[in-house]
């Protein structure tokens, strides 16, 4: 006999850190059917976008993402400068790379231990976020905040890099270094990991080419596709570095492609450190910006992240959008889970460093029956959530809401 | 590489000998870096009422007021600490650097009102 | 009779054992915490716990069984609190002992299990009952080689009472040696009694929130952990009876030997937590039918071939 229950992980679920709704169908442990809901976390950006000048909207853009600001904001200024025909100093690109390198040491930092906590090992979490503290006090010290730099600036970067600051960072990385070539020890020779890691959420490198994923989930497949290489940017054609790939196309491949990015990182840092040019640290930027349309790519820690600007002439654009790297990734999720064990679900999840609050971009609501595109105002969602909760025998008609004005 | 279970022992057990990384926060103090972004501060002296901090500010948290006549001017900054996101633009932004940051980053306050300070 | 009930309720019995438990719970969660090179908590953090979670509101879900949902926490203390009564602690006797205690006691630390089996269970919850059903799937695993590591010593002193076994190894301290691969089989599965990691499936954090404790909250979740901490005393003063039987002859001494001997099969305890990560039920299975069993059945094999040697 074989009686399949479906199990919901989400939208509140420990293991996600952010709220995204699975719905898992188990034949005992066994996932046999996985539907990925994403979208609770719309926050209305690329509008918000609309109704701001350049450089307000800079700051918006830098918190699509906790983890990755830097990756966007730069790819939004990479944008306004082509528009502008503006081409940025030196030593101005060679900063960007250096804080996008120290970005991307943090994040897989974070995953690792991340990933570590979703298979019950929290030593290896405690041990690699403590390590990561060091880089995010490298970040403060040169940006002046821990998760939003706020160092680029349409035209440059807005703080320079002191030789002092040099000295700091290179005593840093040989710390992580050091540490890090103790993970890839441990990932190599703990059995436990091993058996937790090895083998599943398989992508094959066909269906990742079918499903499009980016990053190290792609990399992991043996797709060598980095954008630092393939459409280098910033300073990236000066430095000499290996995209790193892998074919073990399963979570333990991820996380190999990922410790051994954290060397190439150190190796790049170094690079930039010992290489950089002297010049000024700001292009200057009109504050109208012409008309036109472009798009920018950059690397994020979790792959390729695209930005389309759309400028109509004005101080402000015309319209932004963003494809955050984890919106690429989400279209494999069911088809690696389906197959594995309940207890895989959550590390099968992290394995593409999810990060739900940047996916969500728009939400078109289509009717069930007709299949046609439906638009709601706020009355007509208040009105459908009442009559939601009226069937479940609680009248909130009564509630008062403070009609805010929302500003755009 | 042969695999066996519990390779981290020892690595682990050296850190019962250590000091712990992580600090017993009101007690012992965060390091704050020289240029990270905490308060603003501001210095009416030189202000000159151009609002460019103003219009830059992404969330309309700085005001910028004339206190004073029109001949004889005198402006007052008000900022809502609510709305500021410290991203320090103003400070770029101002030509005659009035606008500063300072490290003061312990802001909590027990009533919001209190979040709309006079710089 | 006023010192039999003295004896359940105050010393050894419920007062002195949770109080204990909460100092081990404390001395767990510091230690785990300082192998991760953390501060750790406050020394009274686990009973600031306790005392929260006891002015809690009871909440029994609508689809829980109204009558098991809240009888099985207390039916969890009361038995892990039974089986301390019988376990030698300062003395190479334990206050009540009698022929066959040893069966009595491990009895008596199934009932917990099957405790928290039956509130996942019945509390009608989807991860609960998946919790659950791993909770039994684990019983069948690490049961047996727990059951063999502690009737083997047993065997070669020739009685099922408890005393009878701390007096013979106190005795012929030299045999000691022998049960050592009994010892760490015993130490293992009773990772997988305590659902600690890396057999905390039941209760798997990242994957079933919980687990079998998911809907439990407030006074009952407070027994719950009370009895989940006691048992974490009850099961290290147990391996401390059996395998470690070293007594000075003076009840103060051996009263803080008895502390330490505990102490440091919670240290081991605690590390076999900070080194691993939680591995699958079906791993579980195979590594206690694979390793712990054959180990077991060789320590049998062993102990009964030195009992012909020595008849």
């Amino acid at each position: 006999m074989s009686k399949e229950i479906t199990i919901p992980i989400g939208p509140q679920h420990p293991s996600l850190k952010e709220p995204g709704c699975f719905t898992i169908t188990l034949d005992g442990e066994k996932v046999v059917k996985a539907v990925v809901g994403v979208g609770y976390n719309h926050r209305g950006l690329e509008k918000a976008c609309e109704a701001r000048t350049y450089i307000q909207d800079l700051y918006i853009i830098e918190r699509v993402c906790g983890i990755c600001s830097h990756t966007h904001s730069t790819a939004f200024c990479q944008a306004v400068e082509e528009l502008a025909g503006v081409v940025i100093p030196r030593r101005a690109a060679y900063i960007r790379v250096i804080m996008a390198e120290l970005e991307r040491l943090h994040s897989h930092l974070l995953w690792l231990g991340i990933a570590g906590h979703e298979i019950g090992f929290d030593t290896l979490l405690m041990y690699s976020w403590r390590d990561r503290e060091k880089v995010l006090d490298l970040l403060a010290m040169l940006g002046g905040n821990r998760v939003n730099y706020g160092i680029n600036t349409p035209g440059g970067v807005r703080r320079d890099l002191e030789p002092q600051m040099a000295e700091d960072i290179k005593t840093v990385l040989d710390y992580i270094e050091e540490q890090n070539k103790y993970y890839i020890h441990l990932a190599l020779s703990e059995a436990t990991l091993a058996a937790r890691l090895g083998g599943i959420g398989y992508l094959s490198r066909d269906d990742a080419i079918k499903y499009g994923s980016v990053g190290p989930v792609s990399r992991a497949s043996g797709i060598p596709d980095d954008v630092r290489v393939i459409d280098q940017y910033a300073a990236y054609d000066d430095i000499p570095f290996d995209a790193i790939t892998d074919d073990h196309c399963d979570v333990f491949g991820r996380a190999v492609v990922r410790v051994l990015e954290i060397m190439e990182s150190i190796k790049i840092i170094r690079y930039a450190l010992d290489n950089m040019p002297d010049s000024e640290l700001v292009a200057k930027m009109p504050r109208r910006i012409p008309e036109g349309e472009v798009i920018s790519r950059t690397e994020a820690p979790r792959g390729e992240d695209i930005h389309y600007i759309r400028a109509n002439g004005t101080d402000k654009p015309d319209r932004v959008h963003v494809r955050a790297p984890s919106e690429a990734n989400w279209h494999a999720m069911a088809h690696m889970l389906e197959g594995d064990y309940l207890a895989d679900v959550p590390i099968i999840i992290a394995a593409i460093d999810p990060c739900y609050s940047c996916t969500d971009r728009a939400i078109v609501l289509q009717d069930s029956d007709s299949g046609k595109e439906k638009i709601w105002d706020w009355q007509g969602l208040r009105q459908y959530s009442i009559d939601f909760y009226k069937k479940r025998g609680f009248d909130a008609s009564q509630i008062k809401v403070a009609e805010k004005k929302i500003i755009i | 590489m042969k695999r066996k279970p519990g390779v981290i022992t020892g690595y682990a057990m050296k850190h019962l000998f250590k000091k712990p990384a992580t600090i017993k926060y009101p007690y012992d103090k965060l390091k704050i870096e020289p240029n990270y972004r905490g308060k603003l501060k501001y210095d009416a002296d030189d202000c000159i009422g151009c609002n460019l901090c103003v219009r830059d500010c992404p969330t309309g948290a700085i005001k910028i007021i004339n206190v004073g006549t029109k001949e004889d001017k005198k402006f007052e900054c008000h900022l809502d600490l609510g709305h500021c996101i410290f991203c320090a633009q103003c400070v770029d932004s101002c030509r005659k650097g009035c606008l500063a940051f300072t490290q003061d980053i312990e802001l909590a306050v027990m009533d919001r009102k209190n979040f709309k300070v006079k710089l | 009779m006023l010192m039999a009930l003295f004896h359940i309720l105050i010393f050894p019995g419920l007062l002195f054992l949770g109080v204990y438990g909460l100092i081990m719970a404390y001395l767990d969660r510091k230690i785990y915490a300082r192998l991760q090179n953390r501060q750790g908590p406050p020394w009274f953090q686990p009973l600031a716990d306790f005392l929260k979670l006891l002015g809690k509101e009871t909440i029994v879900p609508e689809l829980a069984n109204k009558k098991a949902f809240p009888f099985l926490p207390v039916l969890a203390l009361a038995a892990v609190t039974t089986a301390y009564l019988y376990i030698p602690l300062w003395s190479m006797s334990s206050l009540y002992p009698f022929e066959g205690d040893l069966i009595v006691i491990l009895y008596l630390l199934t009932l917990p299990t099957l405790c928290f089996f039956l509130g996942g269970w019945y509390s009608g919850s989807v991860y609960a009952v998946l919790g659950s059903v791993r909770v039994i799937t684990q019983l069948f695993s690490y049961e047996v080689p727990l059951f063999m590591a502690l009737l083997t010593p047993a065997l070669l002193a020739n009685t099922w009472s408890l005393s009878g076994i701390t007096q013979y190894y106190a005795a012929h301290p030299l045999y000691i040696l022998i049960n050592i691969p009994a010892f760490i089989v015993a130490v293992i599965a009773c990772q997988g009694k305590l659902e600690r990691v890396p057999f905390d499936l039941p209760e798997a954090e990242t994957e079933l929130a919980g687990g079998t404790f998911v809907e439990y909250g407030g006074r009952l979740y407070a027994i719950f952990k009370m009895a989940i901490d006691c048992e974490l005393v009850v099961v290290a003063s147990l391996i401390a009876a059996v395998f470690l039987p070293f007594y000075t002859g003076n009840p103060w001494a051996d009263f803080g030997l008895y502390i330490v001997k505990t102490i440091v099969i919670l240290f081991i305890f605690a590390l076999f937590r900070t080194i691993m990560a939680r591995i699958r039920i079906e791993q579980m299975v195979a590594f206690c039918w694979k390793y712990l069993v054959p180990l077991a059945l060789i320590q049998l094999i062993v102990n009964l071939l030195l009992k012909g040697v020595l008849a």
